[in-house]
């Protein structure tokens, strides 16, 4: 079973020859085209500086691309960033910062801290609430960063290596938890990552960017379960889903 | 008293052995009074350097504050944009490298004999640290926190407050540590040439060969530079204990 059953109500992508160059010089992406389904979880690896945090910035807004066109279907601001280390505010406890991207868009007090403490329930958090991220895990600051992600329940959501600082058990259950929230709440999510493992673990498919120019050397949709334990890492369907993805890898 | 003790004890020890190295003729009194001295020169003049005192902290203090909200301001706007920066932060440095000593006579010429001379002297001596710490800290701002900002429709005015402000308190209140030393410094000297205070008792006990009394005036020129020191410590552990390793027990 590899299609959602859950409505999806996340946003399609469409990248039309999207192109992005540094400096005036340093094609990073060059002509990619990539069509994303609502609802879709999408992983991207690639060799480092293959350009897979500029295809996500570009995404999000953040990086206007030098060429092409970036269309969500429908085209809703609802996007949240998940980057590779937490970057949570120090000053603030964890309410307040999961509470952060609500209140920068005007919603009211008491709504907002409504909703901040149930995404932070549904990071598992929340006894933490009042705790400054100087007083957490590596994996609690990590939560409250998905908490903070997920509070404005995103249409899209980007994660940018969220795991890869994380030990591996926690990063395992951190896995599933995502993937949970994932089928729970139907968003589309685009996922980088240098881990194949994780790749194949949590997308229900993975592009593998080329080393120059950004191409796609590989599009691959899983099959693998829509929900997924920890039981399925010892899986022979995952191992080989990882080994299709580690050839192309291992061809950049 | 695990804050007091420390500095506490070399002060104690420095101060006796002081006091017996002077009555034992080991170091000249005309030159260095003994502490015993320098206490019995406090209690003698203590209406004068109460007056003395008192004027110097106003002055100090002022020239700080005014130092305070000129140089954070300063900052934010030098922040905005390189091409302001580029244009405006070499004169900022200006405060930094023309020497006091030889523009106070200016200012006595600017602002006249008194509390405005010796409030501006304190203030041009201490404004920068607060421009370069402010601007460093609101530069250095982290850029993923930044996107975050951005994603969500932050206006500029929001990010400083909500984001840039915040993140760089830390560097903002190391230069007011700065800053409050040498505000005092600053007034010290603008009394020298044109006000009445710490400064003048220090000029004219100079003149009488008043070593003790000097050094009582120094004394609580120091005490002063302490409490702003302490002030702004005091500031810094409130407001960054919960977040800021520089304000946490190890």
């Amino acid at each position: 079973m590899t299609d959602r059953t859950a409505v999806a109500r996340g946003v399609a992508l469409r990248l039309d020859q999207v192109r992005r160059v540094f400096d005036k010089r340093l094609v990073v992406i060059e002509q990619l085209d990539l069509h994303i389904d609502a609802g879709e979880f999408l992983a991207v690896l690639g060799p480092s500086g293959c350009g897979k945090s500029t295809l996500l910035r570009m995404i999000a807004g953040l990086a206007p691309p030098d060429g092409g066109r970036v269309i969500a279907e429908p085209d809703d601001s609802r996007i949240a960033f998940v980057f590779q280390d937490a970057h949570l505010l120090p000053w603030r406890t964890a309410l307040d910062n999961a509470a952060l991207p609500l209140e920068l868009m005007g919603i009211d007090r008491e709504e907002r801290y409504a909703r901040a403490r149930a995404a932070l329930g549904q990071a598992g958090l929340a006894e933490a609430e009042s705790r400054y991220p100087a007083q957490l895990s590596g994996g609690m600051r990590m939560r409250v960063s998905l908490a903070r992600a997920l509070v404005t329940e995103p249409r899209l959501l980007l994660m940018d290596e969220p795991f890869a600082a994380l030990d591996e058990i926690t990063r395992f259950n951190l896995e599933v938890q995502l993937r949970e929230l994932w089928q729970s709440q139907g968003m589309t999510v685009i996922f980088v990552t240098h881990s194949i493992s994780e790749a194949a673990f949590l997308a229900n498919r993975a592009v593998v960017l080329t080393r120059r120019k950004g191409r796609i050397k590989l599009d691959r949709r899983f099959d693998l379960p829509l929900h997924r334990t920890n039981e399925l890492r010892s899986d022979p369907c995952l191992g080989r889903e990882m080994q299709i993805l580690m050839a192309a890898m291992e061809e950049e | 008293m695990k804050r007091i003790l420390p500095p506490l004890v070399p002060f104690v020890v420095i101060t006796a052995l002081l006091e017996a190295m002077v009555r034992s003729g080991f170091v000249p009194g005309y030159l260095v009074p003994a502490p015993s001295a320098v206490f019995r020169a406090l209690a003698d003049n203590r209406s004068e350097l109460a007056t003395a005192m008192g004027r110097t902290s106003a002055a100090a203090f002022l020239g700080f504050a005014l130092s305070t909200l000129a140089g954070i301001g300063t900052a934010v706007l030098l922040s905005t944009s390189r091409a302001i920066q580029r244009s405006f932060y070499p004169y900022a440095v200006f405060f930094q490298t023309v020497p006091i000593i030889a523009i106070a006579p200016l200012l006595v010429i600017w602002f006249g004999y008194g509390m405005q001379t010796v409030t501006a002297s304190a203030f041009i001596v201490s404004i920068f640290p607060i421009i370069a710490n402010t601007l460093t800290g609101l530069l250095s701002t982290d850029p993923a926190l930044r996107d975050l900002f951005r994603l969500y429709g932050a206006s500029a005015g929001v990010t400083l407050v909500k984001l840039r402000f915040p993140a760089a308190l830390p560097q903002i209140l190391t230069g007011l540590r700065v800053a409050s030393g040498l505000a005092v410094i600053g007034a010290v000297v603008g009394e020298f040439i044109g006000g009445e205070g710490l400064g003048s008792v220090v000029d004219v006990a100079r003149t009488q060969q008043r070593v003790d009394k000097v050094f009582a005036a120094v004394l609580l020129a120091s005490v002063l530079g302490l409490a702003l020191f302490g002030l702004i410590s005091f500031i810094s552990a409130l407001t960054l204990r919960h977040w800021h390793a520089s304000e946490q027990e190890t």
